[in-house]
C-alpha cells in the first residue's frame, strides 16, 4: 500500500476509529477521489482539444460561454443530459446498456495505479505496468459488445475493427513497455520514478531509450483510439462507430472514457519515459511535493498536447494500413529492440556501456522505423490496388469496381 | 484465513459446470468455453495448493498454472478456427450435425 | 439472555471477501453452461474469469491474477466472442441448446462435485502452520522469472514452440481458399 493510505490509517486510528472502519474510510477517499478527480480532468481536456485543435485549423474555437469558453464543457455536458436517451427496439438490452458503464469502469480502475507524487500513488502494485495493459482489455470487450448490442451494422463493424486494432497494437504496446522494466529491473510505478531521479532529476528513460519512446507514444495513440488510428470511428466510412446508437448520458460516457483513456496512456509514458514526478528540486523540504506533482501534471499534459497535435495535422490511416503498420513494422521492430536489449543486459559489462549500447540500439531502431514509414508513404502514393475483398466483414466499404 | 477446503471445493464447483456444460452443450463455442472453466478449476487448486502447501519458496504451483493458461490459449486459437472453418462448410457450429463421417 | 446453542462464527473481512468473490464466480460459472444465448453465456465467462483472477489475489498470486486478466479476458474471451459473432448464432432466442443426455450429464456432473466436496473436507492435507508469505511480492515475480530460465526452460521453450504451432495452424484452418 502507498504512504497516504499508511497516513490516514495513522490518523484515523489515532483518533480512535475502529480499525476496520479506518480502512473502510480510507479506501472510500481513494475511490471517491479517483472518481472525482477523473471528471474534472476530463472537463479540461475537452476543452484543450477544442482550443487546440482550432488553432491549428486557424478558427478562435468556443469563446462565448465563459471567459475563453471555459465553460463550453459544461453547458455541452447539460445538453447530453438533457437529450432523451433511446433504447433501440431491437438492440440487445443487456450488452447495451452494460457497455457504456463498462467502458468508463475501464478507464478508471486504470487511474488507481497512475503515480502523482512520491507516495501519493492509489496503490503502488508490484506489477503496475502489466496491469495498465491488462485492464485495458477492458474497453476492447465495452466496444466489442457495444457494436454487438446495438444491432446496428456500422456499429458491428467498428467492434469488429476496435477487436483487430487494440489486440494488435497491444504487442508492440506491451514489448516497448518490457524496454524500461527490464533496464528498470522493476513493474512498480513509484521504484520507476525513483530509478530516473540521476542528473538533478533529469535521468530519464526518453533518453536512454528513445525507440522505445516513440513505438509507445505510437502505441498509445491506436490504443486510445485517435488520430491516425481513429479509423474506428471514421465519420465517412463507419458513421460514428460503435457508439452510433447511443444518445444522451450512454453517449457521454463512451465520450469520457475515450478522453481519460487518451489521459491515463498520457501519464503512463509521463511516469515511464519522461521520469514521473522527477525533476530538479524535487527533494527540497516543503515545496519539494507541489514542485514534483507539478512536473507529473506537466509532464502528461505535455504529452498529451503532443497527441492533440497529431490529431490536428495527420490523416487517418485506412484499415489495411493499420493492419500492415503494426505487423510489418512495430512488432518486428520491437522484437528486435527487446532482444538487443537482453543480450545487451546478459553480458557482463559496466552499467555506461550497456547504457550506450542501449541507446544505439534504439537510434537504429528509430532510424530503420521512419525509413520504412517513408518507403511505405512513398509506395502508397502509386497504389491503385484496393485494400480487401469487399466481401470481408473488416474490409473497407467502397464500391465495388464489376 | 480461509481454510484451503473452501478454495478447493470452489474449484470443484467450478469444475463440475465446466464437465456439465462440455458433455451437454450442442454447440461447439458452449463446449469451448465449458473446457475453459474446467482449466480455471484446476488453475485454482494449483494456486490454492502453493499457497497452503509447507513449502512455499518452490513456485511449482504458479508456473504450472501459467503453463495451463498458455496451453489454454492456444487451444481456444485453434478450436475457434476449427470451429468456423466447420462452419463454413457444413453452416453448422452444432456438433451432432457434423456427422460427415457416420455415412 | 438465553445462551445461543451455537457460537455463530462472525467473518474477518478476508472470508467475507472470499465468500463475495466465491459466490460470484460460482454463480457466473454455472450461468455459463446453463444460458440458452451464447452470448450471454460468453459474457457470464467474463464475469467468471475475472472472478477467479479475484480469487488469485485472494491468494496472493498478484502476478498470475493479471496474467489471468490479461490472456483470459484480454485475447480469449475476446476471440470467442469474436467467433460467437462470425458464425452468425443469430441473437435472439435460444442459440445454444443441450443435446439428449442433458439430465444425465447433470446427474453425473452433481455426483462428481458431491464426491470432490465430501472428499476435499475429509482428506488431512499437509496445510503449513505459518501462512504468512516471506518477502514481499516483488521477490516472488523475480523468483518466478528465474524459474522460467532455470528449471523449467524446457517446457518454457515448448511452450512458444506450441503457441508458434497453434498460430500458424489457426491461421491455416480459419484462411479463405479463394
Amino acid at each position: 500500500m502507498a504512504e497516504w493510505y499508511q497516513v490516514l490509517m495513522t490518523a484515523l486510528v489515532g483518533a480512535g476509529v475502529p480499525e476496520w472502519i479506518a480502512t473502510a474510510i480510507a479506501l472510500l477517499v481513494g475511490v471517491t477521489a479517483i472518481g472525482l478527480v477523473a471528471p474534472l480532468i476530463a472537463l479540461i481536456l475537452v476543452w484543450l482539444l477544442r482550443k487546440v485543435i482550432s488553432r491549428i485549423q486557424d478558427r478562435i474555437g468556443p469563446n462565448r460561454v465563459g471567459r475563453f469558453g471555459l465553460l463550453q464543457t459544461i453547458a455541452d455536458i447539460v445538453k447530453l443530459l438533457s437529450k432523451e436517451g433511446i433504447n433501440p427496439s431491437r438492440a440487445d438490452f443487456m450488452a447495451y446498456n452494460l457497455a457504456p458503464i463498462l467502458s468508463v469502469f475501464g478507464v478508471l480502475l486504470l487511474f488507481a495505479v497512475v503515480p502523482v507524487t512520491r507516495g501519493l500513488i492509489g496503490v503502488d502494485i508490484n506489477v503496475g505496468v502489466l496491469y495498465i495493459v491488462a485492464l485495458g482489455s477492458i474497453g476492447i470487450m465495452a466496444a466489442l459488445m457495444a457494436g454487438w448490442g446495438s444491432n446496428n451494422k456500422y456499429a458491428l463493424l467498428s467492434g469488429f475493427r476496435v477487436v483487430a486494432q487494440l489486440l494488435s497494437y497491444e504487442i508492440p504496446l506491451v514489448l516497448s513497455m518490457l524496454a524500461v522494466v527490464l533496464y528498470a529491473g522493476t513493474m512498480r510505478f513509484g521504484e520507476l520514478a525513483e530509478q530516473q531521479g540521476n542528473f538533478l532529476g533529469l535521468g530519464w528513460y526518453v533518453f536512454l531509450m528513445p525507440g522505445a519512446a516513440l513505438i509507445f507514444f505510437v502505441c498509445a495513440l491506436a490504443e486510445s483510439e485517435q488520430t491516425p488510428f481513429d479509423l474506428l470511428e471514421a465519420e465517412s466510412e463507419l458513421i460514428a462507430g460503435f457508439h452510433i446508437e447511443y444518445s444522451g448520458m450512454r453517449f457521454a460516457m463512451f465520450f469520457l472514457a475515450q478522453f481519460l483513456g487518451g489521459f491515463v496512456f498520457a501519464w503512463v509514458g509521463a511516469a515511464m519515459f519522461l521520469g514521473g514526478w522527477q525533476g530538479p528540486g524535487v527533494d527540497l523540504p516543503g515545496i519539494g511535493g507541489f514542485l514534483a506533482a507539478g512536473y507529473m501534471m506537466i509532464k502528461t499534459f505535455a504529452i498529451y498536447l503532443l497527441m492533440i497535435w497529431v490529431r490536428g495535422t495527420f490523416p487517418r490511416l485506412r484499415v489495411d494500413q493499420m493492419m500492415s503498420f503494426c505487423w510489418k513494422i512495430l512488432v518486428p521492430l520491437t522484437v528486435g529492440l527487446i532482444s538487443w536489449q537482453m543480450v545487451v543486459q546478459v553480458l557482463d559489462l559496466p552499467t555506461p556501456v550497456i547504457a550506450v549500447l542501449v541507446l544505439v540500439g534504439n537510434l537504429l531502431v528509430m532510424g530503420i522505423g521512419l525509413y520504412a514509414v517513408g518507403r511505405a508513404i512513398r509506395q502508397e502514393g502509386f497504389r491503385t490496388k484496393r485494400a480487401f475483398t469487399p466481401d470481408s466483414l473488416i474490409g473497407t466499404m467502397q464500391p465495388v469496381a464489376e | 484465513m480461509v481454510p484451503l477446503q473452501a478454495y478447493l471445493t470452489l474449484a470443484a464447483f467450478i469444475f463440475s459446470c465446466g464437465l456439465y456444460g462440455a458433455l451437454a452443450r450442442r454447440n461447439a463455442i458452449a463446449m469451448l468455453m465449458a473446457v475453459e472453466l474446467m482449466l480455471n478449476a484446476v488453475n485454482i487448486n494449483l494456486v490454492a495448493f502453493w499457497r497452503y502447501g509447507p513449502n512455499r519458496e518452490d513456485l511449482a504451483g504458479q508456473t504450472f498454472a501459467i503453463f495451463v493458461i498458455a496451453v489454454a490459449a492456444a487451444e481456444v486459437a485453434v478450436g475457434l478456427a476449427l470451429v468456423i472453418a466447420i462452419y463454413r462448410s457444413r453452416k453448422t457450429v452444432y456438433l451432432d450435425e457434423i456427422d460427415l463421417l457416420q455415412g | 439472555m438465553p445462551e445461543l446453542p451455537v457460537e455463530i462464527p462472525i467473518p474477518t473481512p478476508h472470508q467475507a471477501v472470499f465468500i463475495m468473490v466465491a459466490v460470484a464466480t460460482g454463480v457466473a460459472s454455472l450461468l455459463v453452461v446453463t444460458n440458452r444465448n451464447l452470448f450471454y453465456s460468453a459474457l457470464c465467462l467474463v464475469g467468471a474469469l475475472f472472478g477467479v483472477a479475484g480469487v488469485y489475489v485472494l491468494l496472493e498470486a498478484e502476478f498470475l491474477a493479471i496474467t489471468q486478466v490479461l490472456v483470459y479476458v484480454g485475447a480469449i474471451a475476446t476471440l470467442i466472442t469474436f467467433a460467437i459473432m462470425l458464425t452468425r448464432g443469430i441473437m435472439f432466442g435460444v442459440t445454444s441448446p443441450n443435446n439428449r443426455y442433458m439430465f444425465a450429464v447433470m446427474a453425473m456432473a452433481l455426483l462428481v462435485f458431491l464426491l470432490v466436496a465430501g472428499v476435499v473436507d475429509r482428506v488431512p492435507w499437509a496445510v503449513a502452520e505459518d501462512l504468512t508469505l516471506s518477502g514481499d511480492g516483488k521477490s516472488m515475480i523475480v523468483d518466478l522469472g528465474w524459474e522460467f530460465v532455470t528449471t523449467y526452460a524446457l517446457p518454457l521453450e515448448l511452450i512458444g514452440l506450441l503457441l508458434l504451432i497453434a498460430l500458424v495452424g489457426a491461421v491455416m484452418l480459419a484462411r479463405d481458399d479463394e
